[in-house]
């Protein structure tokens, strides 16, 4: 049924994803589940170590193996199997279906080549461009993403531009094959906080020029809040809430994404609360090594009770479109 | 700084390191003990006060230091490096008529140590804990321990008596005849030994070098995103992440290349090979003093070339390096 | 990929947290869990008994002519056979190893106190000093060590002292390149910059406060410096530089070569020692640097 309007442009189904540490197995994802329709805009939230970026390195084939490995669970994207699929195969997706920026945009280019052969060289890879079509097409893009006096800058290597500019660099390299997909991993997290901004605006720009669908990786309620249609919520290496935006922020059921909401202030609905808001989540992101059988948030949990030191919560409807796992989901207080 | 303005001031440096060279080794001569005058009689069978007195005029050895070493600095400078008593030769023709022996075999090896040692780097660092990477461990150990001569006298041991394929002294056969490439051949079938003798000093470097460094390199952000895009596994290894590899390994090409010459010399004994080296070892033997001194000069001048050379690599690499 | 490796680093924050030892302990012990290290030092200190404790249990003097030349080892009761002179071989190990090993540690000395000295000064105090000093280091780099070496011996005499100096005094650049850039990162840090405020004097903060802390790579490159002047002392007596009244592993190597057809063992066995020496320390180095580099302790 390849011409089912409802079906998703990314389909993630059970993912489980292993490492291998000194300490023992780590699963770095435990059964994940994600669905992303053509043109529109998911979030993945949490904080580091989440498994946010790992989901992301898993849709792109790129999970170092080893240590890492794909245990189980399927990626599908336009009902193509990814997983199981062979090096050769995987290179012809990346770059041209599935585009990808990252979070450190001084490091992320290679100070060896000039930016616009950085771009063009995917051109030239995937489409079989002549070298002066992907040039080309590297300024186009370059031209695309707001960089002024494009034709120039080509020329440039990346320790001649700034953090920003190298950011839209990265961002007209991701998206110089049209890919039906974009994966943005922490796009603005080592930015300042204006450019922050700038780019989040180009990114939404972009999107609804081309109607790429974006997967937006941040820590960042805030972002989602303004860009996202969806959100997921993740927490060890698990999905502990997802649905959409506007319901998950007005009646977050999981404590973990309420206490992600109230680290930013004017998402907390109530005035008086605000100033109570800007708290942060006590404690640290468990290691995924020694996991009890409870839910992994239990410790740092406010609302915690016997049963969640002892058993896991599934991940179960809360709400019409709305799913959570925890046993004790509320939105009403805080 | 433009390219050229920075080409321009390392010569002036280097050509500064050449007098001070020069200095040096006139200073070094003019403190030892004994001096030409006695070389010269020793040469001729001793001689008395009275002839080493008329030597020591003829020469010019009883004028005070600076007059002598100016001379002699000045003399350099018209590239006349003076007059080998022992070879009764011109310093200068005695030392191009051995230098292209050495080049060849310097020059020569280097490559080899260079492109093997690179491919070996980079197939050790593709699989850290596979069988190249062992044997590039194995390799840089046996590199830097085995002596040279040693290395060179086994080698010999075995194709004189093991297997006889390449000759084991000297530089071509006079009873090959034939044209250009007849030549040619005779000569490689010459180089091969003490090439690959030479090599395996660097070559065990230059692998285990380029085997941290790709490793290094690998880690890093851009090879990620090179992935990202989409990019088959060899242009991510050999263009991606050897060209920022290459630094490394070329610094310490540059920075090796005086050590390369001193094997040189080993090497060139062990095998005849009838080069600089030889010359060097021939005249220090016979305290021809000219000749060493400008055997000296001449290594440092092809030393600083190199290293004029590896400075302008180094930038074509990396677009980072600023002129320092 | 700071994503998947911060789930290990959680890992390694916690592991971290529960063995807090002393850091030489930690050092020792992690030299000691590198097998190919402690084999290193295992065959060195075998070579070392060889060579200076071997003599007392065969007292023979390896200058004396004790049969005929080229008896093969092991073939009419030499260990290691004659030479071309027909001498103990087994002897000449001995006491050629003596000579070998002191020599490439006093050369080994002395290019560390020039080394260490100049990277110092140019590390600590910058500026003109450091350029003067730089550009000294980068003069030696540009001689070609050997020959250098080879000149000082002929002009001033192949005696046992010349051949180490002159060793010593081609040898000391990487060491000083080494001690500079430690110099040139430790004196910005903060406990540098307190000791300065307490006025300490520039003496007590380059040979007191920067120089222990500088040590680590100094130890390894230092280790290595015995290794080359090794080789490189052996280099010169094969030319036959070397002081013709001392014995030593090169020099045997040196004498014999003219006969290497014949009796292929005389240089072989000395060149093998050569070569275990050198390996022994390069082994021992290797393990020091794994051990003494706290970036690699922490991976």
């Amino acid at each position: 049924m390849p011409t089912d309007a409802t079906q998703p442009l990314l389909s993630v189904k059970d993912l489980v994803v292993d490492f291998k540490t000194r300490a023992g197995n780590a699963r770095v994802l435990d059964h994940v589940s994600l669905e992303l329709s053509a043109g529109k805009i998911l979030g993945i939230v949490g904080e580091s170590g989440c498994g946010k970026s790992m989901t992301a390195l898993s849709i792109m084939g790129l999970v170092p193996n080893p240590p890492g490995k794909i245990t189980s669970g399927s990626i599908s994207l336009d009902g193509k199997e990814l997983t199981g699929l062979d090096e050769e195969t995987l290179c012809d997706i990346r770059g041209s279906e599935i585009g990808m920026i990252f979070q450190e945009p001084m490091t992320s280019l290679n100070p060896v080549f000039t930016v616009g052969e950085q771009i063009a060289e995917s051109v030239r890879v995937h489409e079989n461009a002549s070298a002066q079509a992907a040039m080309s097409r590297a300024v186009e893009m370059l031209k695309a993403v707001d960089i002024p006096e494009p034709d120039i800058r080509a020329r440039a290597y990346p320790h001649q531009l700034s953090g920003g500019m190298r950011q839209r660099v990265m961002i007209a390299m991701a998206l110089a094959c049209r890919p039906r997909l974009l994966i943005a991993d922490e796009p603005t997290t080592a930015l300042d906080a204006t450019v922050q901004a700038q780019i989040f605006d180009l990114l939404q720009e972009l999107q609804q020029e081309t109607g790429t669908a974006i997967v937006l990786i941040t820590h960042d309620m805030g972002a989602i809040a303004e860009l996202a249609d969806d959100v997921a919520v993740m927490y060890a290496g698990r999905i502990v809430e997802k649905g959409p935006v506007s319901d998950v922020l007005s009646r977050p059921c999981h404590p973990y994404t309420q206490g992600l909401i109230t680290c930013v202030p004017h998402l907390v609905p109530d005035p008086p609360l605000q100033r109570e808001a800007l708290r942060e989540i006590p404690g640290m992101v468990p290691a995924l090594t020694n996991l009890g059988s409870g839910c992994a948030f239990e410790p740092r949990c406010e609302k915690a009770f016997a049963k969640c030191k002892t058993a896991k919560p599934e991940l179960i409807q809360i709400a019409d479109s709305q799913l959570g796992a925890c046993w004790a989901p509320g939105s009403d207080n805080t | 700084m433009s390219l050229t303005q920075t080409i321009a001031k390392r010569i002036g440096w280097g050509l500064l390191l050449l007098i001070g060279v020069l200095i040096l080794n006139f200073t070094l001569i003019s403190i030892a003990p004994g001096d030409i005058a006695d070389s010269i009689a020793g040469d001729m069978g001793g001689a008395d006060a009275t002839v080493i007195e008329e030597i020591r005029e003829r020469y010019g050895l009883n004028e005070p230091f600076y007059v002598q070493l100016w001379r002699y600095v000045s003399g350099v400078a018209r590239l006349d490096l003076g007059f080998s008593y022992f070879y009764n030769t011109p310093v200068t023709e005695l030392i191009l008529e051995k230098l292209p022996a050495t080049l060849l075999l310097v020059f020569s090896s280097q490559i080899l140590a260079i492109v093997l040692g690179t491919l070996l780097g980079v197939l050790a660092a593709k699989k850290p804990n596979g069988i190249v990477s062992l044997l590039v461990t194995f390799l840089s150990l046996f590199g830097f321990a085995a002596p040279v001569f040693w290395s060179g006298i086994l080698l010999i041991i075995a194709f004189v008596s093991i297997f006889p394929l390449f000759p084991v002294g000297g530089m071509t056969d006079v009873t090959v005849e034939g044209g250009f490439f007849v030549q040619l051949l005779d000569l490689l079938h010459h180089l091969f030994l003490p090439m690959i003798t030479l090599a395996s000093i660097y070559l065990a470097l230059y692998s285990r070098l380029a085997r941290a460094s790709m490793l290094e390199v690998l880690g890093a952000d851009y090879i990620r995103t090179a992935r990202a895009k989409g990019l088959p596994q060899r242009m991510v290894l050999y263009k991606h992440a050897l060209k920022n590899a290459l630094g490394p390994l070329v610094t310490v090409a540059g920075l090796q290349f005086s050590a390369v010459m001193s094997g040189a010399v080993v090497v060139e004994t062990v095998f005849s090979w009838p080069g600089l080296g030889t010359l060097a070892l021939q005249s220090i033997l016979a305290r021809d003093t000219p000749t060493i001194m400008g055997i000296l000069f001449f290594s440092s001048f092809v030393v600083i070339v190199v290293n004029i050379l590896t400075d302008i690599t180094l930038r074509m690499i990396d677009p980072r390096i600023k002129a320092s | 990929m700071s994503e998947p490796f911060n789930n290990t680093t959680a890992n390694d924050v916690a592991e971290a947290q529960i063995k807090v030892s002393h850091p030489l302990a930690e050092m020792a012990s992690m030299f000691f869990r590198n097998y190919a290290a402690v084999a290193g030092l295992i065959l060195l200190i075998v070579i070392i008994l060889f060579v200076f404790v071997g003599p007392y249990f065969h007292p023979v003097d390896p200058f004396e002519m004790v049969w005929a030349p080229f008896s093969r080892p092991m073939e009419e009761g030499f260990v290691l056979g004659t030479d071309y002179l027909g001498r103990d071989m087994l002897a000449a190990m001995m006491v050629g190893g003596q000579v070998s090993m002191a020599i490439g540690l006093a050369a080994a000395l002395i290019s560390l106190f020039i080394g260490v000295t100049v990277g110092a000064f140019a590390g600590y105090y910058g500026g003109v000093v450091e350029e003067i000093l730089m550009r000294f280091t980068e003069f030696f780099q540009v001689l070609p060590t050997l020959l250098f070496s080879m000149v000082i011996v002929a002009l001033f005499g192949a005696s046992l002292l010349t051949v180490t100096l002159a060793i010593g005094v081609v040898s000391w650049t990487a060491v000083a390149r080494v001690t500079r850039s430690e110099f040139l990162r430790i004196r910005e840090l903060e406990y540098v910059a307190a000791a300065r405020s307490g006025s300490a004097s520039d003496w007590y903060l380059i040979f007191k406060v920067i120089l222990p802390n500088a040590l680590p790579p100094i130890i390894v490159q230092a280790n290595l410096m015995v290794g080359s002047a090794i080789l490189f002392e052996a280099a010169l007596s094969f030319l036959g530089l070397s002081d013709p009244n001392v014995m030593s592993w090169g020099q045997v190597i040196g004498s014999n070569r003219p006969y290497i057809l014949d009796s292929g063992f005389t240089v072989a066995i000395p060149g093998f020692a050569i070569f275990l020496t050198v390996l022994a320390i390069s082994l021992i180095g290797d393990g020091l640097n794994d051990a003494l580099n706290p970036k690699l302790r922490q991976r």
